[in-house]
């Protein structure tokens, strides 16, 4: 798999292909799946992440601790001034995906499960009536995932290593190249969609009220497919961000090994470390304390 | 190798890939080592997964993997409580463990009747682990290849004999990797395989006089 998404997309342009396509052959080329095996697996992806959508949108979930849940549903009903566009919805969605995994629900960890609500968010959110065909959104799968690839070989897709920079950060530059990929963006603007939005999640902090995956982890979600949608129109418009794309990764692998322990899943910083969030925490992990 | 589908995946009962995903992938291959649910697990939790492991359901998960569930298996919310209905005794650990160990570590004995285990694993994100002790030997597993965990007195020609006997059987060998805690001692001998050796290949290679124990880890990434 690629290690520098700039040769990636230089070898997609130099073949006349769109990422996804180059993301698919590229893999196939290594010989251990074909491209129809691929594109199976990521079928397969599309149609949990849908299903965790609308088991999300029912309202009717709570997470394990009580904490979070009904939220999407509130979103997908709003009636604030983008209500109905592609950035409410996908607003919804991510929120949705994101309170079935705190259900402990079945998710697609995409690239993992703390970050699991923002690509189908983003990519669901844009085709929310339903103008994409599957063959399309697995392909912008693809593309996502190669982009995920290049992450985790660079920096990281773990937020006890790297914070939540690299997860929903990471989940937010994945997104937006497959949001580019979906609306049939360039090679080159997926690349910067990818850059422009991981500038905005630089330095993301992971930091649950009691290392559970519920609070910020699923407003985070949200936020992040906002990141997303702001590095999809902003690359479509044509905008370029002065840093090259691989550079941009490589200090968020580098800001997450210089990040303190406490800001990276732990729970001893940030949001965790409030008074509130620790007072939550200790009422809702009393009732969790395992057996043993 | 890194494919698309392990960015875009797994398919998983939330909430966390590393602390629960990766957790039950440990509590699998654990169970493989004794070859089937243990009467009886001791799991030692280190670094992050002992701060916030609950919170993340990595005991249930890891309980879950004891017990066959796979991470996308929804069981695994409920799997202390069929844990107990199983008759399977698990106890929970805070504990750091020595040396420079990954933030998610676990430390998972168990007991199988006659058959004792102990495993040491990391889930390094993502869904990704890396058991790096069975038995106190040194190993690398990441289970994403069916893997064959071999005990052998540590004498010259095993490793021909063992690829021989899985060749005969058709069986590619991916990776291999022998260690040992002294010379001449017993060795550990791990081989990742392209696909699941034939019962017919582990009785050969039981046969082999320096060879103690052989043990088939089914793929689980």
């Amino acid at each position: 798999m690629a290690e520098s998404l700039q040769e990636a997309v230089e070898a997609a342009v130099a073949a006349g292909q769109s990422l996804g396509e180059y993301a698919l052959e590229a893999e196939a080329a290594e010989g251990l799946r074909t491209v129809a095996e691929i594109e199976a697996g990521l079928q397969r992806a599309l149609d949990i992440m849908r299903n965790a959508v609308e088991r999300g949108l029912q309202g009717d979930i709570r997470s394990v601790s009580g904490l979070v849940g009904g939220d999407a549903i509130k979103v997908h009903h709003g009636t604030g001034p983008l209500a109905g566009t592609p950035f409410t919805e996908a607003l919804a969605a991510a929120l949705a995906v994101q309170e079935v995994n705190a259900a402990m629900g079945v998710i697609v960890a995409a690239p993992t499960a703390g970050g699991a609500g923002v690509l189908p968010g983003t990519l669901l959110g844009l085709a929310r009536r339903g103008e994409y065909t599957d063959a399309q959104l697995v392909r912008a799968l693809a593309t996502a995932g190669l982009v995920g690839g290049v992450v985790a070989v660079r920096a990281s897709l773990s937020g006890a290593e790297g914070g939540c920079q690299a997860e929903t950060g990471a989940a937010a530059a994945m997104a937006a190249a497959a949001g580019v990929e979906l609306l049939g963006g360039s090679p080159e603007q997926a690349m910067h969609a990818v850059a422009l939005t991981m500038q905005g999640t630089l330095g993301l902090v992971c930091d649950p009220l009691g290392g559970l995956v519920e609070v910020p982890c699923v407003y985070r979600n949200a936020t992040g497919a906002a990141m997303a949608l702001a590095g999809i129109e902003m690359a479509l418009a044509g905008v370029t961000f002065p840093i090259p794309v691989d550079e941009v990764i490589d200090t968020m692998g580098k800001i997450g090994r210089e990040m303190d322990v406490r800001y990276r899943e732990t729970a001893g910083g940030g949001l965790a470390a409030t008074p509130t969030g620790r007072r939550l925490a200790k009422e809702r992990l009393v009732q969790l304390k395992p057996r043993g | 190798m890194v494919s698309l589908l392990d960015i875009i995946g797994p398919v998983m009962v939330g909430p966390s890939s590393s602390h629960t995903a990766g957790a039950c992938r440990l509590g699998l291959i654990a169970r493989a080592l004794v070859g089937g649910t243990p009467d009886r697990a001791k799991v030692e939790l280190h670094g992050s997964f002992a701060r916030t492991g609950v919170g993340h359901g990595t005991d249930r998960a890891i309980a879950g993997g004891l017990l066959g569930y796979a991470p996308d298996d929804e069981r695994l919310r409920e799997s202390l409580q069929a844990a107990e209905a199983e008759g399977m005794a698990i106890t929970f650990e805070n504990v750091k463990l020595r040396g420079d160990v990954h933030p998610n570590t676990a430390r998972i004995t168990v007991w199988r009747g006659e058959r004792q285990a102990v495993l040491t694993g990391s889930s390094l994100g993502a869904g990704r682990i890396l058991v790096t002790g069975i038995d106190g030997f040194p190993v690398e597993v990441t289970g994403a290849y069916t893997t064959l965990v071999l005990v052998a007195h540590d004498q010259p020609g095993i490793v021909a004999h063992v690829a021989t006997a899985l060749a005969a059987e058709g069986v590619n060998l991916a990776t291999m990797r022998v260690s040992r805690r002294q010379k001449g001692g017993d060795a550990i001998h791990v081989y990742e395989l392209d696909s699941p050796p034939e019962d017919a290949a582990v009785q050969r290679i039981l046969q082999l006089k320096a060879v103690r124990t052989a043990r088939v880890i089914e793929r689980v990434a």
